[in-house]
């Protein structure tokens, strides 16, 4: 199939006609639209938001409030306070873990995460538990890598106060079923904590109607830049947690002894925001309104599947996770005994990038009972082409390691 | 949509960075990562130490065993990749018998092949001029380096 956006939308990617990419779920490519939008920040509006008198200063605030007026529209968050800009999902949830966990969790809860989570959304969770004394459960998974909703059904009860899991996870694509996990932990009184990293450049996200109480996603790996990201809450959430960075912009009034906490989405926003940022990553949103989600989904169904066939195929290639039609654009896999640093190697000998390592997923790595994976993740920019040259460069790699007899 | 490209067009003949890693990959060095050398454990080493690479997690567990000042045997367990594993199974096998000093030399002189510097590989290395070519390849420096910094860990703790 041809690619959702061209590749000449994509400087770097017309710049390198030989190179394949294939890491975007560790983080995507910029188009135009997003390098322009950032430049023209700075050439025609830049001033510290929220601080001059003069109309410089109005024009960035303008700019900043509109990014964010445009992010929570893509993400279904109708009430725009609610979305406040980080600097990408790992502040995200370190923010509600912090914030939200030191408020509402004591010893003797439980905090509850799944077996495919990714390292941010796995240590804020494991170290709240350490400092407050609550129990850290994490729900094993089914055989294929889903999240086993009866066993976590059976986790949870009481003492439980948060049930933390990735939408989408990183390794295996696999897609969590958010209403069902939101309905178990809201049973037993938890909040649900949606990782979105993987999501919501890939799916259709509308927080509002998905019951979730925190969603946290990165600009950068939805066609945006590094350095920005979003979390969305609840409202009542929000207003009653304490901040958790303290500074200029989030205070209301300083004394000297106290000081009381600006609205929201500010009171979470300490310090300069990413102005910047924020227009790049509307800018990005823009453009993936143009695709439509429904489309973005629709390629990356179509490649992962063309993919996942043709690699399966190839002798000793084994495949971790659910079949092609149940993931996300995400293929985790191993080569017979070539190790994923030696394959990412050669691939990249033949202008293929693809991930190899634990993909900040340890935890999983250790449940799929292997030390690394090699990687391949697709987007709008891909096509046909990067499946051959995938194809080719495993072909090759498998090639050069049978010289040798094990 | 994207037109016919670059992406699969055959090169007439393979670019520099392809030959260096075809050659990288070699029949020696897959040898050592399919049958590795000195692989297991020591009765009684004199030393034991274990060093990760928290980047790609490999790890590498190291025992040596000492006749007075010379390398009597090592053995070494650990995962990783083709180029981790020929290195420890290539130095293993370089460093039995030496003594320490000379031990400590081929080290250095491995340590600084891989780091690229020109004229560092001799005839002291042997075979392990081989992994010459992970010079050109910095992010695999770390993986050439893991057993070499074992060993050069388990000599110094002799001194």
């Amino acid at each position: 199939m041809m690619s959702a956006l061209s590749r000449s939308d994509f400087p770097l990617l017309a710049a390198s006609p030989r190179l394949v990419y294939l890491d975007s779920a560790a983080t995507t490519q910029k188009p135009r639209a997003v390098l322009d939008a950032i430049r023209d920040f700075y050439e025609s509006d830049n001033a510290n938001p929220h601080r001059g008198a003069y109309a410089l200063s109005v024009r960035a605030t303008q700019r900043y409030h509109d990014a964010r007026a445009r992010v929570a529209k893509f993400l279904g968050v109708s009430d725009t306070d609610c979305l406040i800009f980080t600097r990408g999902t790992t502040e995200s949830l370190n923010l509600v873990a912090a914030s939200w966990g030191r408020a509402n969790v004591r010893a003797g809860d439980e905090i509850v995460v799944t077996g495919a989570e990714h390292h941010a959304n796995f240590v804020p969770w494991q170290q709240l538990a350490i400092e407050t004394g609550a129990r850290f459960r994490i729900c094993e998974l089914t055989a294929d890598g889903a999240i086993d909703l009866d066993r976590l059904r059976a986790m949870l009860g009481s003492k439980t106060k948060v049930v933390a899991f990735a939408h989408v996870s990183n390794v295996l694509g696999t897609i969590a079923p958010v209403r069902e996990i939101v309905e178990l932990a809201h049973g037993v009184g938890a909040i649900a904590v949606c990782d979105g990293a993987q999501a919501a450049p890939h799916l259709t996200v509308r927080f509002d109607a998905s019951g979730v109480d925190f969603f946290a996603a990165s600009g950068h790996k939805m066609l945006g830049p590094m350095g920005i990201g979003v979390l969305a809450g609840r409202r009542a959430l929000l207003d009653a947690m304490p901040p958790f960075l303290t500074g200029g912009d989030m205070i209301e009034f300083v004394e000297d002894e106290h000081s009381t906490w600006n609205r929201l989405p500010h009171k979470f926003e300490a310090g300069t925001p990413n102005a910047a940022g924020a227009v790049g990553l509307a800018a990005a949103v823009g453009v993936l309104e143009r695709v439509g989600m429904d489309a973005v989904r629709a390629h990356e169904l179509a490649l992962v599947g063309a993919a996942y066939r043709r690699l399966a195929a190839i002798d000793g290639v084994r495949i971790y996770g659910p079949g092609p039609e149940d993931r996300s654009g995400v293929l985790s896999f191993n080569v017979g005994d070539v190790h994923p640093h030696d394959l990412a190697t050669i691939l990249d000998s033949h202008h293929v990038c693809i991930r190899a390592g634990h993909h900040c997923a340890q935890p999983l790595m250790r449940r799929l009972g292997v030390s690394a994976t090699a990687r391949a993740s697709f987007y709008v920019y891909n096509d046909d082409a990067d499946i051959d040259a995938l194809v080719n460069g495993v072909m090759a790699a498998r090639e050069m390691f049978s010289r040798v007899g094990a | 949509m994207s037109a016919p490209d670059d992406r699969n067009r055959a090169p007439n003949a393979p670019d520099a960075q392809q030959a260096n890693v075809a050659a990288l990959y070699q029949e020696l060095i897959l040898d050592h990562y399919r049958r590795p050398r000195n692989r297991g454990k020591l009765e009684s080493p004199d030393v034991a130490l274990r060093k990760k690479n928290p980047l790609c997690g490999d790890v590498i567990d190291l025992q040596v065993q000492f006749d007075g000042d010379t390398v009597r045997d090592v053995r070494f367990t650990g995962e990783g990749c083709a180029i981790s594993q020929a290195a420890a199974s290539m130095l293993t096998q370089r460093l039995k018998g030496k003594s320490s000093a000379d031990a400590a030399q081929i080290l250095d002189r491995f340590t600084r092949m891989v780091h690229g510097e020109e004229g560092a590989a001799d005839e002291s290395l042997g075979d392990l001029r081989a992994l010459s070519g992970v010079s050109r390849l910095p992010v695999r420096h770390p993986c050439a380096l893991l057993a070499s910094d074992a060993l050069a860990e388990a000599l110094a703790s002799r001194r």
